[in-house]
């Protein structure tokens, strides 16, 4: 496969055949692509949600982006360059992904009983692959739009650069707000006077026509001006005098916390609980990247950390009766102690560990939270914890008469636990501890050489790591009022673990941006929720091929890992692969 | 400076080895008041025993996968638990056929090879998908980078599996010919067990024999020793780690169908727990060498089915069985703390990262 891509071609012939055999393999692809997404479900269950009301739903267009991917892909790889060749062979490609729905439309229909075996093959599925039309009369627009797809990815990747940026920020815009409307809708209806624009733009269903193409427009032209007069707008900040520069960020900062102070108000209840989720996220997010992130200690039972702060607030507040040893004192007094006790865990769970590096320390760690897990859940312990059962009646936390009741108040307490520790993550990041982190994460023996001390590094990175994931859990024993085992399993580390490496391990603004992405839109889009796994899972296995520095890297990281390429590429021998892993990181 | 880091050192020394000694006084105190209040009897210890071994050879199956791609690339292959998953959920609709139209009853041995096969087809295929898709353009990146794409694929492989065939139990039909008794004093053995260990047992010395006989076999000693000097001598090493994927695949899904007719039930979360007693299972015997893979498998198999009831009973813990997981996850920690190498890894320590 990769000789086929790196040959270099005789005769003009050779060179067509070549392109439309390439064509022809990335056409499988996307119609493999397509034909996993009909079947694995996601096309039915985002039928539900319009982008564009009555015309274009989410189902639909992942089909259409799988052509059109199928197109793009083949004609960046085919090398063709006139207008025909890029027009019919992407339009092959598409037709070619178009096929393998057209098959599974015709199967569908033909062997109802291959329902029993793919419980997705359902004849709803087939009425949204044929657009409603049945199999033959609906065959002809699949294949259709194949065809126009597949020819459209190809007319996108030969655009001049700046053209298909703009095309494609416009395109991403208008997604962007048909999959938020129902946050964007509530949040624009609280002011009466945007009602206009608000009914202009949204209806109840998505976002309507024109609402759809002005916001197109508007995107499109926006990127392109910035694009003409960006540079000239950065330059002429830079001229501004420092003290100028400095005033104009404390600015931003100003209006960021302003924002975020407010936000509960803006945008009411059920957003407000998202808002809660992403905040504890956050905050383990946080925690983690101080593990994973500065001193390179990969923790797959990050959750036994959350698990004892949120047992601990549980048994020293829960007023239940069934508790008997320490319940009913207020939040304020379990909080420290459940701090306390998370890093306690730390440093005891850190210390048998000290010797052991890479992936045994994942799978080490991952044994811990596990056995952690499996003894809360035993009949052993239950008189003290609970069992499955778990413990109840946890009271919220209260500051004189303000009660932190519902998501909106407690918002600000999770606010204000995130604002602690990225404060203390900036702080100690390039502080001497976390240089010494960094050194370790390189090297361990050169660290040891260079006189790092690495039981007290290794322990001070569990334990703060370890204080974070304590306080999460803290707030989210109060904020749930009831606690059980099963919130507290692999999946949860893992969850922690996307977030902090999709957002780009190391890096502060990576995890606030990774749990915004990987926590904030699968709440905001219900219909991800069965799907949340896989596509965590897919997402991890995609960043790490093109692009493992993370969504907003570290820049000592990126460069590393940039650097480390080069010298790959330099050394050894030229593997199409790498092109690939260069070209996606770099773009 | 230098004196004062190795009395730290020493600090921690003595607190790993206090935590070993009193997890293994536990173990010492409870089987023994577990065997001087007398509550089993010799057979139920017989069967233990017996359902240990039959499960020992299972992990050990699966095990020969890690150790094998271990022993390759130096990596945790964490989606070979999903390499395990997908054979025998997929199989389980070729065995609900064979049993709805009367073959598995009538030719009992043609339709169990029939599921094996497809079975290994399976597991083989998504093995051989992952190593080309995910795992190869990681070849020369940092240590931790194929790590992280092995748990994603593992999470998307099981939840892939969970949209395609629904998140229910399946419920493998019932083989007329595995159901009967074989009783030898106070050992007794069901035929499916019988089964499980002859199947186990001819795979590994099948493949050992591979491992051992074949030019296929050397090559991939040889490119587990090192892979520059293979790849110096003219082995395509490539093919080597696809041949690796290959069999491990094979293995996974034939330990899977076996596990399926020990337990009766699929579903898609099914691979996590043996997984990742399989790889204790590796550990345990030393990662990368294929006999300990084998001996690992067995032991832990013994060790979490006699474990609960001889460790726990005797300190009258309520249902000692709810924490054979745990006891499990002790003993990988426990060797990955005291004894990273393994029981057959001599001295050579873990290749650094």
């Amino acid at each position: 496969m990769n000789a086929s891509l790196t040959a270099q071609a005789n005769s003009p012939n050779q060179t067509s055949m070549r392109a439309w055999s390439v064509a022809l393999r990335y056409g499988l692809i996307g119609g493999a692509v397509a034909l996993f997404l009909a079947l694995v479900g996601m096309v039915e269950a985002f039928a539900t949600r319009y982008v564009i009301a009555n015309v274009i739903d989410l189902g639909t267009l992942l089909l259409f982006l799988s052509y059109l991917g199928a197109g793009y892909v083949a004609i960046k790889r085919s090398g063709a360059r006139t207008p025909f060749e890029i027009l019919s062979q992407g339009a092959f490609a598409g037709f070619i992904a178009s096929v393998f729905i057209a098959l599974l439309a015709v199967v569908i229909y033909a062997i109802p009983g291959i329902r029993t075996i793919f419980i997705n093959a359902s004849p709803a599925l087939l009425a949204i692959l044929t657009f409603k039309m049945g199999v033959p009369a609906g065959l002809v627009p699949i294949l259709l739009s194949g065809v126009i797809f597949g020819a459209i990815g190809g007319l996108i990747e030969i655009l001049p650069p700046s053209l298909r940026r703009s095309l494609i920020y416009a395109a991403m815009v208008v997604l962007v707000f048909g999959l938020m409307q129902d946050l964007l809708r509530v949040t624009l209806q609280k002011w009466k006077f945007l009602d206009p624009a608000t009914s202009f733009t949204f209806s109840n269903n998505g976002l309507t026509i024109v609402g759809a193409v002005t916001l197109f427009i508007l995107t499109f032209l926006a990127s392109q001006l910035w694009q003409r007069r960006g540079n000239e707008a950065r330059a002429r900040y830079r001229q501004l005098p420092t003290r100028q520069q400095q005033l104009l960020g404390w600015g931003l900062i100003a209006f960021s916390v302003a924002l975020l102070l407010v936000l509960p108000l803006l945008v009411g209840l059920f957003f407000s609980e998202v808002l809660v989720n992403v905040g504890l996220f956050i905050l383990l997010g946080l925690g983690l990247n101080i593990v994973v992130g500065f001193a390179g200690l990969l923790d797959l039972g990050y959750v036994a950390f959350y698990a004892i702060g949120a047992y601990t607030v549980a048994l020293l507040t829960s007023t239940s009766l069934e508790i008997v040893y320490a319940g009913g004192n207020p939040f304020w007094l379990a909080l420290p102690f459940a701090v306390f006790f998370a890093v306690l865990a730390g440093v005891i769970l850190g210390i048998p560990v000290l010797k052991i590096r890479g992936d045994y320390l994942a799978i080490v760690t991952l044994g811990f939270g596990e056995i952690i897990r499996l003894i809360v859940l035993s009949d052993f312990l239950k008189p003290i914890l609970g069992g499955s059962r778990g413990i109840e009646l946890i009271p919220k936390p209260f500051i004189g008469s303000f009660e932190f009741a519902g998501p909106e108040e407690l918002y600000y307490l999770i606010l204000a636990g995130c604002g602690l520790a990225a404060f203390v993550a900036i702080r100690v990041k390039d502080s001497r501890l976390g240089r010494a982190w960094g050194a370790l994460r390189e090297d361990e023996d050169v660290a040891e050489a260079m006189g790092i001390n690495l039981v007290s590094t290794k322990l001070m990175a569990f334990a703060m790591g370890a204080a974070f994931g304590g306080l999460s859990g803290a707030i989210f024993a109060s904020k749930l009022a009831i606690i059980y085992p099963s919130s507290f399993n692999l999946l949860l580390s893992i969850n922690v673990l996307a977030v902090v490496i999709i957002g780009g391990m190391g890096s502060i603004p990576g995890v606030v941006l990774g749990a915004l992405v990987l926590v904030g839109l699968p709440e905001l889009l219900r219909e991800f929720s069965d799907y949340r796994l896989m596509l965590y899972g897919a997402a991890l296995v995609i960043m790490m091929l093109v692009r493992p520095e993370g969504l907003w890297p570290e820049k000592s990281r990126q460069r590393e890992l940039h650097e480390s390429q080069q010298e790959e590429i330099l050394s050894g021998p030229l593997a199409a692969d790498e092109e690939v892993a260069r070209e996606g990181a770099a773009g | 400076m230098l004196k004062r880091r190795r009395s730290k050192l020493e600090i921690t020394d003595i607190f790993i080895y206090a935590f070993g000694i009193f997890i293994i006084a536990i173990i010492l105190y409870g089987s023994f008041e577990t065997l001087r209040q007398g509550k089993y009897s010799a057979s139920q210890w017989a069967d233990l025993f017996v359902f240990g071994i039959t499960i020992g050879g299972i992990y050990a199956l699966i095990a020969l996968g890690y150790t094998m791609v271990y022993g390759i690339l130096q990596m945790i292959n964490f989606a070979h638990s999903e390499v395990f998953m997908a054979g025998p959920l997929t199989a389980f609709f070729l065995a609900d056929a064979l049993a709805k139209s009367g073959l598995l009853a009538t030719n009992p041995a043609i339709s169990l090879l029939l599921i094996f096969a497809f079975s290994m087809i399976v597991s083989t295929t998504v093995a051989v998908l992952l190593e080309r898709i995910a795992y190869r353009p990681l070849r020369h990146a940092p240590r931790l980078v194929p790590l992280i794409t092995a748990i994603g694929a593992s999470f998307f492989l099981q939840y892939a599996f969970r949209g395609l065939f629904g998140t229910q139990f399946k419920v493998y039909p019932e083989i007329p010919a595995l159901e009967g008794v074989v009783t030898i004093g106070v050992v007794r053995l069901t035929y499916t067990q019988i089964l499980v260990m002859i199947s186990a047992a001819a795979l590994m010395i099948g493949l050992q024999a591979f491992v051992q006989r074949t030019r296929t076999g050397k090559a991939m000693r040889a490119v587990a020793e090192s892979r520059e000097s293979a790849a110096l001598m003219g082995i395509n090493v490539d093919s080597i780690i696809l041949t690796t994927f290959v069999l491990g695949g094979a293995l996974a899904g034939a330990a899977g169908v076996l596990y399926a007719l020990v337990f009766t039930q699929v579903s898609f979360a099914m691979g996590f727990i043996p997984g990742i007693k399989a790889f204790t299972a590796a550990v345990l015997g030393g990662i990368g060498i294929i006999p300990g893979a084998m001996l690992g498998g067995l032991f832990l198999g013994i060790v979490e089915s006699v474990g609960p009831t001889l460790f726990l009973d005797g300190l009258n813990i309520a249902a000692p069985y709810q924490l054979k997981d745990a006891i499990a996850f002790t003993l990988l920690v426990l060797v990955l703390i005291f004894r990273p190498s393994g029981i057959m890894g001599g001295q050579t320590q873990e290749k650094k990262a």
